[in-house]
Parts: structure tokens; C-alpha cells; sequence
């Protein structure tokens, strides 16, 4: 097996550029959604919000199918915070925010240059060891979020996204960075392709479930504030809001509200939306990260003798593969919907990082293939 | 009927729904204990069998199994564990006590799983039932108020009822469905789709079912043993697996006594191990020879090489090469010119093998009966294949035998062979030594072919070295079980997790106001409703509606969707669906 320095530092050229446009399109998209603060807040916002309060049904988050890309109003008859057209400033964030999707485009484009030749300089599948797993995992939540947002438009999952790539990115490639290497012995296996493959793809895809899932948290109380204060502002009689009437027709007058226009969470996505981007991103990746630790006991029984031996990094697969499977449940059970279940499915996110940093790094088991050597 | 397959498709389960208020009669004095055990007990099952109870101990599971992965555990690293013991005092031996270091085969984590299952079954059962019963039932009715749903749509088109009815049945191919005729000029059509969600949901879970069985047989019925063997062209004799004392460990499965092994034999001839210029190990090869069923005591053998990722499997077990090391070899010249010579695997303590252990001569010749134990000799020490010395201590600078060196420490006297206490292989028996019974002798560090001298005359030469493989059979007769239920279990969730279950509701009504009056007969005040409702729809899009004068007729079409769990995703295929009704090319 050869080993191709020259062409290993070009691959790592590729992965410090696109660390570099991670970075910039973190920028970016942090100034879009710090210059969206007060913004009016979306149709299917406002419908998502006043579904939420309208009552704690078994359905708490749902949509009318009306999605946030038609510009159309909301329906008369529910209740909206609109703030009328804003200054002229306001421009400017948009700007950041496409600029920051072209930044993390090339920059995504970079990675997989990266990646590419990295397989070619060490003649094997580029994810063998911490430094190109890691840059593995990263491509993949890249490329959720791009396709999530080509389908939903809400570029502000985008600076969330960007905060754990850019940290990932940057630990991979100053602390977990190795030359490339030839792989040992019991990595020297085709299950190492299917298995790796599997877990790092599903793994970033989830990445993105469980951003999609601490934005709706930060929603979610956003919005608990928000009817706070509402409650409050009838309480106190005050006439000009009206947020429980229809709105006038034309918009001559909008009620405003005080926390809407204090809080860049304004600008998140609907909680309807949110929830279906975690969802939708799970389900993609729960199969795969399902079909991944199948693969890795096929794996397991071909190289240790057992297809199942609760070594650590198992073990903890195991932990998560039941995080998720419990966050799927309780989508379907009564009173555990919305909150709750964004906590759980935060928390498989939080074991799957856990899995591949502590475990690792700190705790040694098989899997820190220092097995045979 | 209706109201469980409403709950079904909410998503909601038998458990959750309301119970009925205590509808029963009341019964006879005498049964009432009885009745009430049995209802306290149907209460129990019914909490137990719950999706709220199913997810708290989903979450149960995934808690307790942390401890698993955070200390370290028996089955995994033995000695490690000991030493974290010790190192925690009071609070490891506590730990030791509640079973955290062996979490899996405590009792606290298989009550979490069989509860769990026994969850499981019961909320499948009835839910199987359920689901062959509504296999046979028509989609259900149309809800009088479709402006309810979810997804709600009203439209009004040119054509007559039937006709439309007919266009939407048309549109609506792949989709289970009924026509109902609810009054003289309203029909309604009912379908829905995604029946195969709820195959593929119970698919996987009762996969889950089955993984279990498969993995708990394999623990009664299977094995584990794993042996050290010199590898040296059969210098050593062969391993056979006929004894479970053949191993030099052996991990039955809670129902194997080890008397009835399936028994194969290998030999091994030699062993490769290759190294990039870091001391990165590239390969591990160790060529076998193997003899098993008719060919066992003949000389018969097949060879074959034996890798890592690629173990042998024969007679229904698993041979495996696990790991590697340096065994080496003295010789012993007694001072009376009788030699003997003595081998052992040493135990790699680094990545270079720099490798300790020890190798005892028991039987020094020319002593009987007790005379014999105070003069055994123990070479105790360090192998380095690569040997560097530094500051007076050998390591290994490189895992390949280049240059291998010995130091080592004599010993001799009694070995303490008798008392009792189990002795490692890789030492001595300290206590032999504090006790005065060992002797310590003098030291060397020893190149291949040069000796040393004790105080008798007595000549130790390292002559050399062997390699070593551990290897490792496994046997477990459910695995390929476990890999079918794997399987149906992950085309279980996928199919539950791509199909979507959804309904759609179609009312068709001339709209005019003697449609009103017609249906209104057969269907009081809702059916009012939903006209109006539709009326109102209609008279805010602008369109004419009624009989017109070129006489072409305008119907009314509700439309109402729900779907089970993905409700925001309906919305593109509702989408097409109110297209159906107006007829666009192929229902879009
Ligand atoms: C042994 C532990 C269990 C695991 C690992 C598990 C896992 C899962 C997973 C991953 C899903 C989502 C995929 C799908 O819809 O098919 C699911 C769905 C479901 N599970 Fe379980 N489950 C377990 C036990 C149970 C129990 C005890 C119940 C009954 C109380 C149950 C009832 C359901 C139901 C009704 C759904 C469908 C939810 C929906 O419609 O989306 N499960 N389960």
C-alpha cells in the first residue's frame, strides 16, 4: 500500500480551506441572524405560534401544509404578531446570509476534494483513523444542512450547523491530525468501507436532527415568553394589542409585541418547521445509524470473535441507537411530543459526540485498535 | 370501531386511550375481591404495556447501560477492574456490590430489559390483532365536519357527482377506498394508503423479539476459549479442542458442561507479521494446518492461513488469530552435562513487544523427592525483539525480531508449586520469595547463543526465540438467528419509517340549496354545517355556483386529509390530491 505524502498535504491544503469557509460562513450567517433581530416573523410562524396556544392538544406541532415559502398571509382568524415593514437597514442580512451559503458551498466542495484525495494519497477508504472520521462526519452535516436547506429555506439553521462543524473541524485538524497512514492490521477489512461509512454519515446527518432540535428548545421558550407577555399585556388592558383578534385586512396597524422585537429568536424557524427538519433528518439517518451497528457486529463477529461484546464504544452505540429510538416513540406518545421530545433526540446528538470524542479518546477499548499491536 | 381507528391513526394506542367511567354492572358480593384483584391486575398490565411506561424504560435502558461504558468491567479487562476497585476503596467495593462492574449480567439491568419486553409483548399482541382486523374493514366513513382535519380543502368543479366521484376514484389508484352515498346527490369517498407502515412497525419490533431470543441462546448454548501456541512448524504438538482443559481459558455458556465439544485440531507452522519503517504493524499472517470430523487422528490435514478479519470456521465453530508475541527459548546445561531446554510466551508490555514473563525448569535432574523443589530454576525477565539498552534497562525499540536480547534475573529454590496458590505463567510466586524459599541468583542481559554462569556451574543459554499466536474459538449456534432478526429488523423500520399512513376524506354536493334539503333529511344538523362551510368557501373564491344556464353542472368537493405521525409532510401530497378532484392530467 502506497502512501502519497505530497498528495496528503494537498488533501489537507483542501481540508484547511474548507475549514476556512466553515469559518466564513459561520461569520456569515451569525451577522444574517444578529441583524434579524425584530424581524416580522413568518406566516407559518405566526401559525405555529398561535397553534401552540391554542391549546396543548395531542397534536402540539402542526401545519397546515402551508409552508413558510409562499409569501401568502397567514389566515384571518388567527392570531399574528406582525410588525409592519422595517427599516431600510435591513438588507444587509440577507446579503450575509447568501454570501454565507456560497462560502459554505465551496467550502463544502473543498472538503470533498479533501477527502477525495486523501483516499487516493493512502490507496484506502479516507475514513481509517479520528483526523478523517471526523472530517467524514463534518461533510456529511454539511451536506444536511445543504439539502435541508433546499428544501425548507431557513438559512438560519445555518449558523447553528456551522458552531459544531467549525468546532469539529477545528479539533480535527489540529489535535486529531495524522499523516496518512497505512491502516493496522484488523482495520484491513471491507467491512471497514461499509461500517465506517455508515457511521459517519448517519452521524452527521444526525448532527443536523439534533441542532434542528436545540433550535426548537431555544424556539420553544422564546415562545412560552412570548405568550407570557401577551397574557400580560391583556391582563393589563392594554388596547393596541389585539393578538387574539384578526388582524385588519390591510396592515394599516399592527400590534407589536416587546419580546418579539427584543430577541433575535424571532428570526428561528417555526417550531412546525424545526420539529420536521429533526424529524425528517432522523429518520434518514436512524436506518443507516441502525444498518451501521449491525455492520459493525457482522464486523465484530469476523474480527474478535463476537458479534457482541458491550465493549465500551458499543456499548455506547447501543446508548444512542436507544436515545433515538426512544426520541421516534415518543413522537408518538401522548403529553411527550414537541419539548420533550427535542430534549431526547438533543440528547441521543450529545451521545453520539460523546461516543466518538470521550470514548476514544479517554477510554480505551477494542476499538481503539490498539488490539493486536 | 371508529373511535379505535381514529386513536390509531393520531398515533395514540390502545393505553392511551380514555378508559370508559366504570361502566360494569355491579356484581355479586362474593366475586367482588376476585374482580377486584383481577381489574387491580388488567390496570397493571394495561400502566405496563403503555407507550409512556415503553419510553421510560426505553430511556432505563440507555441510563443503565452507561455504567457499562464508563468503568471499566469484568468481562472486558479484569485486572483493570481490580485496580479500580482498589483505587476507589470503600465506594469500588460498593460499586462491586450493586453489580456496576459487571452492569450486563446484573440483576437491576435485566429487569429494566424484561420489563421492557414484556412491554413489548403486550402492546403487540393487540396491536397485530388490531391491524389484521382493520385489513378487513373498509376505509372508515367521512367525518361529518371535514373542515376539522388537518388538511382541509374545499373546491368547486364542473360535472355531476357521480362523475366526479368517479374521476377522484380514478385519481386515487394505489389507494385503499370506498364510495359511500350519504343522500341523494352527496357521495362520499373514503381511502387511505400505508397500510405496510403498520406491517413494517410491527415487522420490526417483533424483530426485536426475536434478536433477543438469539442473543440469550447464544449465551446458554455457546462458548469462548481461547490458547496460547507456539508457532514452530509442529514442533509444539497440535491443538485439539476436544477438552475445555485444552484451552487455556474457557467461558461456557450457562448451559454447556464442555463434555460434548464438536473437536477440530490445528497445528501452527509459522507466524508473519510485517512492519511499516514506524513499527506500524501492516500484516498478520500465521499459516495453519487443521484436521477436523472423519480426518481427526489421521494425517490428514488441511492448511490454510489464518488473518486477522478472517477466521476459520469449521464444524460450526470459529477459529480466530487474536493476538501475537515472542516465546523465548534457554537452555539449561546442569553442572552433572544434562541439558534441558524450556520455552514460554512472554506477555508484550508495549507496541514494540518489549515482552516479560517468566520461564521455569521444574524438574532439575540428578534430585529426588523433596530435593527436587530446592533446586527448581526460574528465569524471570524482559524480551526484546529489537533490543536497545538504556541506563541499564533493555526495551524494545521495534516490534520485528531484529536484534533480540534477553535480561533477565535467575531464581532457584522452591517455586511453590505445591502450596496451592494459583501462579501465573507470565511470573513467580512472590511470596516464595519474601519467604526466603526462592533464591535470587545473579542477572544478565543475554544476546541469542551466549550464556551465563550461576554459582554451580550450571550454564543458561538463550538460544533463541519463538513466536506465539493466541487464538480464540467461539461458538454460538443462534448467530445466524441473530443476523436474520437484524435484518427483518432493519426492512421493518425502514418500510415503517418511509411509508406514511394517510387518509382522505372526499364529500361531493351539489351545492345548491336543494342539496341542502336533501341531505339535510338523512343527516341532520353537522351535514348543515359542512355545507355552509363549503358554501362560504365557495362564495369567497368568486365562483358561480349551481345549475347554470347552459345547464353544466357545479359540485362541491371537501376535501379533508389526516395523516398519523408526519402531518407537515402531508401538505405537497394533499396538494395533489385537491388536483384529483379538478382533473388535471393524471390527478395533479
Ligand atoms: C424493546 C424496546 C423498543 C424499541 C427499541 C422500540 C423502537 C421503536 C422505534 C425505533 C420506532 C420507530 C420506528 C417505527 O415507527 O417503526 C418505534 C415505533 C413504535 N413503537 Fe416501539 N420500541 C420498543 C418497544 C415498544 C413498546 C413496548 C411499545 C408499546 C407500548 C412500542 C410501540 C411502538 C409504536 C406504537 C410505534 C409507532 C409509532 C409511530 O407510529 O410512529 N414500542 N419503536
Amino acid at each position: 500500500m502506497a502512501v502519497n505524502d505530497q498528495l496528503g498535504n494537498v488533501s489537507y491544503l483542501g481540508f484547511q480551506a474548507a475549514l476556512a469557509g466553515y469559518i466564513a460562513a459561520l461569520v456569515c450567517f451569525g451577522v444574517e441572524f444578529a441583524s434579524s433581530r425584530g424581524a416580522a416573523p413568518t406566516a407559518a410562524e405566526a401559525v405555529s405560534m398561535t397553534l401552540r396556544a391554542a391549546g396543548r392538544g395531542r397534536t402540539a406541532v402542526l401545519d397546515r401544509g402551508r409552508d413558510e415559502k409562499s409569501a401568502e398571509p397567514p389566515n384571518s382568524g388567527i392570531g399574528q404578531i406582525v410588525k409592519p415593514p422595517t427599516s431600510a437597514r435591513r438588507p444587509m442580512g440577507p446579503l450575509f446570509g447568501r454570501a454565507g451559503l456560497i462560502v459554505t458551498t465551496i467550502g463544502f466542495a473543498a472538503q470533498v476534494f479533501s477527502i477525495v484525495t486523501r483516499g487516493i494519497a493512502a490507496g484506502r477508504a479516507p475514513w481509517g483513523n479520528m483526523y478523517e472520521f471526523t472530517s467524514m462526519i463534518c461533510a456529511a452535516a454539511v451536506a444536511g444542512f445543504l439539502f435541508v436547506l433546499y428544501k425548507t429555506r431557513t438559512r438560519s439553521i445555518g449558523f447553528f450547523v456551522m458552531i459544531p462543524v467549525t468546532i469539529l473541524m477545528f479539533v480535527g485538524g489540529t489535535k486529531l491530525y495524522t499523516q496518512v497512514e497505512t491502516l493496522v492490521p484488523a482495520l484491513h477489512s471491507y467491512w471497514l468501507l461499509i461500517h465506517v461509512l455508515a457511521v459517519s454519515l448517519s452521524s452527521g446527518v444526525l448532527m443536523v436532527s439534533g441542532v434542528a432540535s436545540l433550535m426548537y428548545l431555544l424556539r420553544a421558550r422564546y415562545e412560552r415568553k412570548l405568550k407570557a407577555e401577551q397574557a400580560w399585556v391583556k391582563e393589563a388592558g392594554t388596547p393596541e394589542v389585539t393578538a387574539r383578534q384578526p388582524a385588519p385586512a390591510a396592515a394599516g396597524f399592527v400590534p407589536q409585541s416587546v419580546v418579539a422585537d427584543k430577541s433575535r429568536l424571532a428570526s428561528l424557524p417555526s417550531l412546525a418547521t424545526l420539529d420536521r427538519v429533526a424529524y425528517r433528518t432522523a429518520i434518514v439517518a436512524f436506518p443507516v445509524y441502525t444498518f451501521a451497528v449491525i455492520a459493525g457486529a457482522l464486523w465484530a463477529e469476523v474480527a474478535w470473535g463476537r458479534y457482541w461484546g458491550w465493549d465500551p464504544k458499543e456499548t455506547c452505540a447501543f446508548v444512542t441507537w436507544v436515545f433515538y429510538a426512544a426520541y421516534l416513540h415518543a413522537r408518538a406518545t401522548a403529553g411527550w411530543r414537541g419539548t420533550r421530545s427535542a430534549w431526547i433526540s438533543v440528547l441521543g446528538f450529545v451521545s453520539v459526540l460523546f461516543n466518538l470524542f470521550v470514548i476514544n479518546i479517554v477510554v480505551s477499548g477494542l476499538h481503539s485498535y490498539a488490539g493486536l499491536n | 370501531m371508529v373511535t379505535r381507528d381514529a386513536t390509531h391513526l393520531t398515533g395514540g394506542l390502545a393505553p392511551d386511550r380514555p378508559e370508559p367511567a366504570g361502566g360494569q354492572p355491579a356484581t355479586p358480593a362474593g366475586q367482588g375481591r376476585i374482580r377486584g384483584a383481577l381489574a387491580f391486575l388488567r390496570n397493571i398490565w394495561r400502566q405496563l404495556t403503555s407507550m409512556r411506561t415503553a419510553l421510560v424504560l426505553l430511556f432505563l435502558l440507555a441510563l443503565a447501560s452507561l455504567p457499562g461504558a464508563l468503568l471499566p468491567q469484568w468481562s472486558l479487562n479484569t485486572s483493570k477492574t481490580a485496580q479500580y476497585i482498589v483505587d476507589h476503596g470503600s465506594w469500588g467495593r460498593l460499586l462491586n456490590t450493586l453489580g456496576f462492574f459487571q452492569v450486563f449480567a446484573s440483576p437491576w439491568y435485566a429487569a429494566i430489559y424484561l420489563l421492557l419486553f414484556t412491554s413489548l409483548i403486550g402492546c403487540l399482541l393487540p396491536r397485530t390483532w388490531d391491524f389484521v382486523g382493520q385489513i378487513r374493514m373498509k376505509p372508515v366513513a367521512t367525518p361529518r365536519n371535514l373542515s376539522r382535519m388537518p388538511h382541509f380543502e374545499s373546491v368547486s368543479v364542473a360535472g355531476d357527482p357521480a362523475g366526479v366521484a368517479q374521476r377522484i376514484n380514478a385519481g386515487l389508484r394505489g389507494w385503499r377506498r370506498v364510495e359511500r352515498v350519504e343522500g341523494p346527490s352527496v357521495i362520499t369517498v373514503s381511502a387511505e394508503k400505508g397500510f405496510l407502515r403498520e406491517v413494517g412497525n410491527l415487522l420490526f419490533h417483533f424483530s426485536l423479539l426475536g434478536l433477543l431470543v438469539a442473543i440469550a441462546v447464544g449465551k446458554l448454548f455457546g462458548f469462548e476459549g481461547s490458547v496460547i501456541v507456539n508457532a514452530d512448524d509442529g514442533a509444539s504438538s497440535a491443538f485439539c479442542s476436544s477438552t475445555p482443559s485444552n484451552y487455556d481459558n474457557f467461558r461456557p455458556g450457562l448451559l454447556v458442561d464442555g463434555t460434548d465439544l464438536t473437536p477440530f485440531c490445528v497445528n501452527i507452522d509459522k507466524f508473519a507479521a510485517t512492519y511499516t519503517s514506524t513499527g506500524q504493524a501492516s500484516s498478520f499472517v500465521a499459516s495453519i494446518r487443521y484436521q477436523a470430523g472423519a480426518a481427526l487422528g489421521t494425517a490428514d490435514w488441511t492448511s490454510r492461513a489464518l488473518e486477522v478479519n478472517d477466521p476459520l470456521r469449521v464444524q460450526g465453530q470459529r477459529l480466530y488469530l487474536l493476538g501475537h508475541g515472542y516465546s523465548p527459548v534457554f537452555t539449561v546445561t546442569y553442572p552433572d552435562g544434562q541439558t534441558q531446554t524450556g520455552t514460554q510466551p512472554f506477555q508484550p508490555e508495549d507496541s514494540s513487544f518489549t515482552s516479560q514473563g517468566a520461564v521455569k525448569f521444574l524438574d532439575p535432574p540428578g534430585y529426588l523427592g523433596n530435593a527436587v523443589r530446592g533446586h527448581q530454576l526460574a528465569i524471570v525477565g524482559i524480551f526484546a525483539p529489537s533490543a536497545l539498552i538504556h541506563g541499564g534497562i533493555m526495551t524494545s525499540e521495534f516490534p520485528a525480531a531484529n536484534q533480540p536480547g534477553v535480561a533477565i534475573q535467575i531464581y532457584r529454590g522452591d517455586m511453590g508449586m505445591e502450596t496451592g496458590r494459583a501462579q501465573s505463567i507470565f511470573s513467580i510466586d512472590q511470596n516464595q520469595v519474601a519467604i526466603g524459599q526462592l533464591v535470587k541468583l545473579n542477572r544478565a542481559n543475554l544476546a541469542p547463543g551466549e550464556s551465563m554462569s550461576l554459582d554451580d556451574g550450571t550454564k543458561i543459554t538463550f538460544t533463541g526465540y519463538k513466536e506465539w499466536v493466541s487464538l480464540q474459538t467461539s461458538y454460538d449456534p443462534a448467530q445466524g438467528w441473530a443476523l436474520i432478526f437484524a435484518i427483518t429488523l432493519l426492512i421493518g423500520l425502514m418500510t415503517s419509517l418511509i411509508i406514511k399512513r394517510r387518509r382522505v376524506w372526499f364529500r361531493i354536493t351539489t351545492a345548491a340549496p336543494e342539496g341542502t334539503a336533501e341531505s339535510g333529511a338523512v343527516d341532520h344538523g353537522p351535514a348543515d354545517e359542512a355545507v355552509s362551510v363549503a358554501a362560504s368557501t365557495v362564495g369567497r373564491n368568486g365562483v358561480v355556483v349551481g345549475v347554470t344556464d347552459d345547464l353544466v353542472l357545479y359540485v362541491t368537493v371537501e376535501i379533508g386529509g389526516l395523516a398519523r405521525t408526519d402531518q407537515a409532510g402531508y401538505g405537497d401530497e394533499f396538494g395533489k390530491l385537491v388536483g384529483v378532484v379538478q382533473g388535471g392530467p393524471d390527478g395533479r
